[in-house]
């Protein structure tokens, strides 16, 4: 299945563009469609542990993706 | 009556204070945070905000419903500023009214707090040679 990942302030900036698509099997997890993020894109391949949401709200890295999810990647917030 | 924005300009301090007001609450608490010239000793020429804007308004919804359950109070403004933001101007404000000032405060405080752990919103600070996104605390959000 295609997801597309969603990419915020350093990472958005680190891959030059705002969102990325990749080809995840079933059943795969958040954590997991981001190993392929960072295979795909070399300047976040450090960045092990993002933090992620899912349709909106905080999701865990072990969430499993169905397809049709709104996803998004991101590093600590710091707005205010 | 409740009011949560991402405005990309300036923000209305007036506007907030407009949206919480009425006659039968006594208090009204505001927190402007406004850009700062420095960090840690270097200069900062400006911010620049970037947010998760659908994920960030969903987020100034929760925090309404934790100050009305935690306060008593649904009177809550959150405005919060994206793109770039001069030195000196706000890049947030909340205002929250009550019948009394203990819980306008307290909950005043527990907004921006809040704020600052869970909305996906990110700072730039610009300097004069170079550019940093900052990053808050590791800890991952409740979720």
């Amino acid at each position: 299945m295609k997801i597309t990942v969603m990419l915020f302030a350093r990472y958005r900036e680190a891959a030059g563009r705002p969102a990325l698509e990749v080809e995840a099997p079933e059943g795969a997890t958040l954590q997991g469609i981001w190993e392929q993020v960072r295979t795909a894109v070399p300047a976040l391949a450090d960045e092990r542990r993002p933090l992620f949401a899912c349709d909106r709200a905080y999701a865990r890295p072990e969430r499993v993706v169905t397809g049709g999810e709104e996803i998004a990647a991101f590093p600590p917030v710091s707005g205010g | 009556m409740a009011l949560h924005r991402l405005v990309d300009g300036p923000l209305d301090l007036q506007e907030a204070l407009r949206a919480v007001a009425g006659p039968d609450r006594g208090a009204v608490a505001t927190f402007s945070g406004t850009a700062r010239d420095h960090h840690a000793g270097r200069p900062v020429l400006r911010l620049e905000y970037q947010a998760y804007a659908a994920m960030a308004e969903e987020t100034f919804r929760t925090i309404g419903a934790e100050v009305a359950e935690r306060f008593a109070t649904p009177h809550l403004a959150i405005l919060h500023r994206t793109g770039t933001v001069p030195i000196g101007e706000a890049s947030v404000i909340i205002a929250v009214a009550a019948p009394h000032r203990r819980e306008a405060l307290a909950a005043c405080a527990y907004a921006i707090d809040r704020l600052k752990e869970t909305a996906p919103i990110w700072k730039k600070e610009v300097y004069a040679d170079g550019a940093v996104w900052i990053e808050g605390p590791r800890a991952r959000p409740a979720g």
